[in-house]
């Protein structure tokens, strides 16, 4: 078991994710780390909406909608299997 | 220096005006955790409260009484944090840093908690004074969430009580907490653990601080001075006693911290840490005080979220349910309203009588009785059911959490269109009433997009456009079906021409940020609440009185004149014709050119006060009568349009132009309140009014040639 980094909209539906780093800038980075979502933050993605953008994600309990091009300047860090 | 300390003081308390001898209590919280619902059942107001994110903006102040003594409860807005400096949450930490309330409740979402202690941990940086209420207890108990208050108090050193305000528990003991801490008020605010070099530098800043004033002294002041000097530095200067001064020597000294905090760090973005801090603490405390199993809590909620959000029921479920509101509003207003209107028109023989026992001369007798009352008796009755059973059914779905996964659901489109998904919610919330959907365009965070949003509000066919839409589908476009199946297929034509009109708030929202409003689309976060069962009563009351009497209310006084101009123009003639005639003949080339004709016109023309009057005056001008008077059915209003020419293509038209013309004068004075800009509710008048000339002409152009 690796650990293997890449950004959140890369992630599948229900796998586990660690943030570690958050590259957005200007106002979407204040908002996300208002929500919780700072380096070393747990989430899930957990479902799609109808157009498959944005994705719904579980952060320190609360589900959060994130949009693709938001997602994608956010690293994180998962288990290989 | 253009504002003196008198004059910044007395704006900052202009603010906020309480008296000396009251016991301040403010409310704080994340959005959507029943913040509202804890100030209403304390206070016993009716405040509006909802299952979406961030609705409550301004203060709403209420006295709570608690074993004799008054408590003046004071409701901030809901925020996630208190760093970002949105409005709202300068507002909320404006007024606990400065108004230093007596004790802060800082309301928790028992189901999130550890989101919520978030913020508990940054208001603990303003005062002392804290008491944690962790509320939704039941929903938490539901979801198997287990939560061990004592040790959370223990390790806060904090009072902390568990409530579920729906059902009044746990409030009076929330009471006795907030009446102990009055009394035994502490001074000594907790720190957070920040790293040792960060603290240095907040403690220098705390000290300059204590030395201009004591009360200043606030560790979130340091904290946010060091983080965001500038701009902390410029809302301290105006919402407190301090000089230029002043304000220059924190200035420097946070430079100076904040340079040796670059040099400390290197590369690190060492202001990451300063957020990073109670977001870490916060987890910690809720490891050892939460046991839940995330997966079960909230397994139900992903289950009708899977259905809501597939790929192949998502948008017919969201249309069907939009039809299904239709209908409901459509079949359950007919007969409230012909009751309705039959006992008000009832009136309006003994208002006349009553008038000239006044001794009124008979011209404004007729004036005020056949003019002004009975137009605002017709509007009235035609709006007032439909939005007494729209209103309601939409707060339902408010309240049970559907709404957000709506805007969830359309974020794309709405995306595509350089717009923001929440567009969709202002958009349905103009079903009822464009005025409302305005206003209701405040939960949009971009002012870019949310005027977008307000400008293309129009297109969404209100509660009184619905009315004029039926009698023309009913009688150029469906069959003679009658009850039932002739309201489910009315219901249907008009989810169609509902979504003519969203296809056109699509088209106009891309084309104005093409244009005039240029931008890409600004990045959002949207909370997906948790489905929750709402209380019947609380949603019709709420709904009732915050939205249908509202928009009643600017009706009526829109109405009234317009009642005695119509009059006037019906009545006044020149050379043996009518105002009214004339006009209408004035415009009937115009008229024609669309598919129209200048007595449809100049109904829409005055039916700028209420869209309802529309089909009335179309009547009345025909039928070249004084007064309003409505028609005993509907084949003898479409045998009096078939004898003025009325063909498909008149009525086609007609539809258009009800979907696309200006706002009625409610809403363009509600866009001008919200916008605060002569241009922009020109804009929200022209830009409709310009798609319904244009989509006419073509249509009444295309149909001829067939």
């Amino acid at each position: 078991m690796s650990i293997v980094q890449c950004s959140l909209n890369q992630i599948p539906l229900g796998k586990r994710c660690k943030v570690t780093q958050l590259n957005s800038t200007g106002s979407i980075r204040t908002r996300l780390q208002d929500i919780g979502l700072v380096q070393g933050t747990e989430l899930i993605p957990l479902v799609k909406s109808c157009a498959g953008d944005p994705v719904a994600y579980l952060i320190r309990g609360t589900v959060i909608a994130i949009r693709d091009k938001d997602s994608r300047s956010i690293l994180v860090e998962h288990d290989e299997e | 220096m253009g504002l003196t300390v008198q004059s910044t003081s007395a704006k900052a308390s202009r603010r906020f005006q309480f008296g000396d001898s009251e016991t301040l209590i403010a409310l704080a919280g994340n959005p959507n955790v029943g913040k509202s619902t804890v100030f209403n059942e304390l206070t016993g107001m009716n405040q509006h409260t909802g299952n979406w994110p961030g609705k409550t903006v301004a203060l709403a102040k209420g006295i709570a009484r608690h074993q004799e003594t008054d408590y003046t409860l004071v409701d901030l807005p809901g925020t996630y944090s208190l760093i970002a400096n949105s409005a709202e949450e300068a507002i909320a930490s404006e007024f606990i840093c400065f108004q230093k309330p007596a004790v802060t409740i800082v309301v928790c979402d028992a189901t999130a908690l550890q989101r919520n202690l978030n913020l508990v941990l940054q208001i603990l940086q303003m005062t002392a004074n804290v008491v944690v209420c962790v509320n939704l207890m039941d929903e938490a108990r539901k979801k198997k969430i287990e939560i061990d208050l004592e040790k959370l108090s223990e390790l806060l050193q904090l009072p902390v009580v568990a409530a579920s305000a729906r059902s009044h528990q746990g409030l009076d003991a929330l009471m006795d907490a907030v009446a102990q801490l009055c009394e035994h008020p502490r001074t000594q605010i907790a720190c957070l653990n920040y790293p040792f070099v960060i603290q240095n530098e907040l403690d220098r800043l705390r000290g300059q601080l204590r030395m201009l004033d004591p009360a200043y002294d606030i560790p979130w002041i340091a904290l946010q001075i060091l983080n965001n000097p500038d701009s902390t530095l410029k809302s301290l200067y105006a919402s407190t006693a301090l000089n230029q001064a002043d304000i220059e020597t924190l200035h420097s000294l946070a430079l100076r911290s904040r340079k040796v905090l670059d040099q400390t760090y290197k590369n690190d973005n060492w202001p990451d840490l300063l957020i990073q801090c109670p977001v870490q603490q916060a987890q910690q405390l809720a490891e050892q005080t939460v046991t839940m199993n995330e997966a079960e809590a909230m397994k139900r909620d992903r289950q009708i979220d899977r259905i809501l959000f597939s790929r192949w029921a998502g948008i017919p479920l969201m249309i069907l349910l939009l039809c299904l509101v239709l209908w409901i509003t459509l079949a359950g207003a007919n007969i409230p309203s012909q009751m309705l209107a039959e006992f008000l028109f009832s009136l309006e023989a003994p208002l006349a009588k009553f008038l000239t026992a006044l001794h009124l001369p008979g011209v404004i007798v007729t004036m005020l009785s056949e003019g002004m009352y009975r137009v605002l008796a017709w509007v009235v009755a035609v709006m007032l059911p439909p939005m007494a059973i729209f209103f309601p059914l939409f707060t339902y779905l408010e309240d049970l959490g559907y709404l957000p996964r709506v805007a969830f659901n359309l974020d794309k489109t709405f995306a595509k269109a350089h717009a923001c998904g929440k567009q969709a919610l202002t958009t349905c919330m103009g079903f009822g009433c464009n005025a409302a959907g305005v206003i209701g365009c405040r939960i949009i965070d971009s002012p870019r997009e949310r005027l977008i949003a307000i400008l293309t509000n129009n297109f969404a066919p209100c509660n009184g456009r619905f009315p004029t839409l039926i009698s023309i589908l009913t009688m150029f476009f469906l069959g003679s079906a009658a009850g039932l199946t002739q309201s489910l297929q009315s219901a249907l034509l008009l989810t169609l021409t509902i979504l003519l009109g969203l296809g056109m708030t699509f088209l106009v929202s891309r084309l104005l940020s093409a244009t005039v409003l240029n931008g890409v689309p600004s990045s959002f976060t949207l909370e997906l609440p948790p489905y929750r069962r709402p209380q019947l009563g609380k949603v019709l009351v709420r709904s009732v009185f915050d939205r249908t009497l509202f928009v009643l209310g600017r009706a009526i006084t829109v109405a009234a004149p317009a009642g005695i101009l119509l009059w006037v123009m019906a009545n006044v003639g020149v050379q043996g014709q009518s105002l009214l005639a004339w006009a209408s003949g004035f415009l009937d080339p115009l008229g024609r050119f669309m598919g129209l004709d200048g007595v449809i016109l100049v109904a829409f023309l005055l039916g700028f006060p209420a869209n309802e009057i529309v089909i009335p005056i179309i009547i009345m001008a025909y039928m070249a009568n004084g007064s309003l008077i409505e028609m005993s059915s509907l084949s003898a209003m479409k045998d009096l349009f078939l004898a003025q020419d009325w063909t498909l293509t008149t009525a086609v038209c007609t539809l258009i132009f009800v979907l696309f013309h200006w706002p009625c004068s409610t809403t363009c004075l509600t866009i001008y309140k919200e916008t605060k800009s002569v241009k922009w509710t020109a804009a929200a008048i022209l830009i409709p009014t310009v798609c319904g000339v244009v989509c006419c002409s073509l249509a009444a152009f295309i149909l001829r040639l067939f």
